[in-house]
């Protein structure tokens, strides 16, 4: 089967919605799960590795949920399908570097994913638009307690789910959620918001978990312990700390939006100069003015323009959605440029900025402030 | 150790983070570190970076110098501070001792409370059931309520015979 025609369209996905998808992106949670009687991924020999796999990947794909899936092997994943993968969040960078004895099952609308062989046994997750967390968790736990006849866990009454890494031990659980807060970041309260969230015993990450920065001002919080707590706590906590900072999100924008109109539009409007008049511009600074636009469209700044078209854009300008629509490889030079004929192309439709004062319940400003 | 950046300085800055569950080691000088950003990590992830530090610790001291191996896949505990995790799920039962300690400091509890597969959830319950029944037991012996104890005891024999059926050697 062909990975890149069963994927749906980043046009269709885009459009899909879900509560409070102003801010939060997306929804996930994904459960750690692995065999009584055989070595984790990790330290298993290549020959185990086919083997567990064999008899994971038979019992995945006959889930009910997963009719229809995708299903492949890693080693038969090509470099490039493997990144768009990776850039739909679809699948770990870890699991990106798997060959043969890993694999991966897809449902059709991209809302189940099963990683077989990735640092466990099974890495299983659901998804979904805006916040969903305790839908994502149902879903999951559904396909959980269906796998489980078919397959002999590794379960200790007392650790819970046994997890190649101790971080994940009990419930194998990982809660999250991707947030897009430029509110924050230009108001500069994100790091005293992230340093707080830590405290509650959650981790914050950029777009990919890699180091301190969040591209496109796109944020993952989820849970770290996984033991010792029931997952419905676990989701319920989640819950209440995202609603938390949504409302932060939104006070720092109306309160930026009262005190610095001109800094904010300021930012807007050169985001919108730069993506629809550039030649040369890497995946970076596309991500970050594209959050800038994505505010802009937030704010009414662009009659007509819609935010799915920025999410759409945030997806089809990176490195791999980039190179997929040209045979001939590119070098990175190249996609700066094609990237750009692209931004210039598609944003012809979106008319410049134009910043009205907030709507109605907001004051109005006080020009000399 | 040199730094993993210059490749010309001794490293200074040790940087242990979990990132997306996977140990990452960082080897800086002092520049390279400053440059990077690095001795700010108080915002980001300081808890990843305390438990990763604390995982080798912990094992190093639970071995007491002697060399741990799973039985079951040969896993030592030198394998676990190189690579952060664990051989195969028998590997929690060879290395229970030292894990204890470690579990602590990373989670809310050492014991879980979740979800378990069927055949535990059975099992769970029916032990809770049988609790239930040995309390009620005791209060009928206590009010010299002989006619329920007796019939409260044949209860507590047929849970006690369902509970190895479901599990067979599995304590209650």
């Amino acid at each position: 089967m062909n990975l890149q025609e069963f994927l749906i369209s980043p046009v269709e996905t885009a459009r899909r919605a879900g509560p409070h998808d102003r801010i939060v992106l997306s929804s996930r949670v994904r459960l750690a799960r692995n065999l009584r009687s055989a070595a984790f991924p990790g330290w298993a020999k290549k020959a185990e590795r086919v083997k567990t796999l064999e008899v994971i990947r038979p019992a995945v794909e006959s889930l009910p949920q997963l009719s229809g899936a995708f299903s492949e092997t890693m080693d038969n994943l090509g470099p490039l399908d493997k990144m768009i993968l990776v850039e739909r969040h679809l699948i770990s960078r870890e699991h990106q570097a798997k060959g043969a004895g890993s694999g991966l099952v897809l449902n059709r609308e991209e809302s189940l994913c099963v990683m077989i062989n990735e640092e466990d046994h099974l890495r299983m997750q659901a998804l979904r638009p805006g916040l969903q967390l305790k839908q994502a968790w149902m879903a999951i736990d559904q396909v959980d307690t269906e796998l489980e006849t078919k397959l002999d866990y590794a379960f200790s009454p007392e650790l819970g789910y046994l997890t190649a890494c101790p971080t994940n031990l009990g419930t194998g659980i990982r809660v999250s959620a991707m947030l897009h807060l430029p509110g924050l970041v230009l108001a500069e309260q994100i790091n005293p918001i992230i340093s707080s969230v830590n405290k509650l015993g959650l981790a914050v990450r950029g777009l990919y978990g890699e180091g301190t920065e969040a591209l496109g001002n796109v944020f993952q919080v989820s849970n770290q312990m996984t033991l010792g707590e029931v997952e419905t706590d676990i989701v319920d906590r989640l819950n209440k700390v995202l609603q938390q900072i949504i409302e932060h999100e939104e006070n720092a924008r109306a309160k930026l939006l009262e005190q610095k109109p001109k800094m904010v539009f300021n930012h807007i409007g050169r985001a919108y100069g730069i993506l629809a008049n550039t030649h040369i511009i890497s995946s970076k600074e596309t991500m970050n003015l594209l959050s800038l636009m994505r505010l802009g469209v937030d704010l009414e700044m662009f009659p007509g323009a819609d935010r799915a078209l920025m999410d759409e854009l945030f997806v089809m300008t990176q490195p791999a959605h980039l190179q997929k629509q040209f045979t001939e490889k590119l070098a990175a030079e190249e996609r700066d440029v094609l990237r750009a004929d692209m931004l210039r192309e598609r944003l012809r439709q979106v008319g410049r900025p134009a910043p009205k004062i907030p709507g109605a319940g907001a004051r109005p400003l006080d020009k000399r402030n | 150790m040199l730094c993993m950046i210059c490749k010309q300085n001794a490293a200074q800055v040790h940087l242990t983070q979990i990132v997306d569950d996977k140990i990452k080691k960082v080897d800086l000088c002092e520049d390279c570190a400053k440059h990077k950003g690095i001795n700010d990590t108080a915002g980001f992830a300081i808890a990843d970076l305390l438990l990763g530090l604390g995982a080798a610790q912990e094992m190093a001291q639970a071995g007491g110098g002697e060399e741990i191996k799973c039985p079951g896949c040969g896993f030592t505990q030198a394998d676990f501070k190189k690579a952060g995790r664990l051989g195969c799920p028998q590997c929690y039962t060879a290395f229970a001792e030292g894990l204890e300690s470690l579990l602590k400091t990373m989670h809310k509890g050492t014991k879980h409370v979740g979800k378990a597969p069927r055949s535990f959830r059975q099992n769970r319950d029916l032990a809770d059931q049988l609790k239930q029944l040995q309390k009620k037991l005791d209060r009928a012996v206590t009010e010299e309520n002989f006619e329920q104890a007796a019939s409260l005891r044949d209860a507590i024999r047929d849970a006690r015979n369902q509970l190895e059926h479901v599990l067979p050697g599995a304590k209650p």
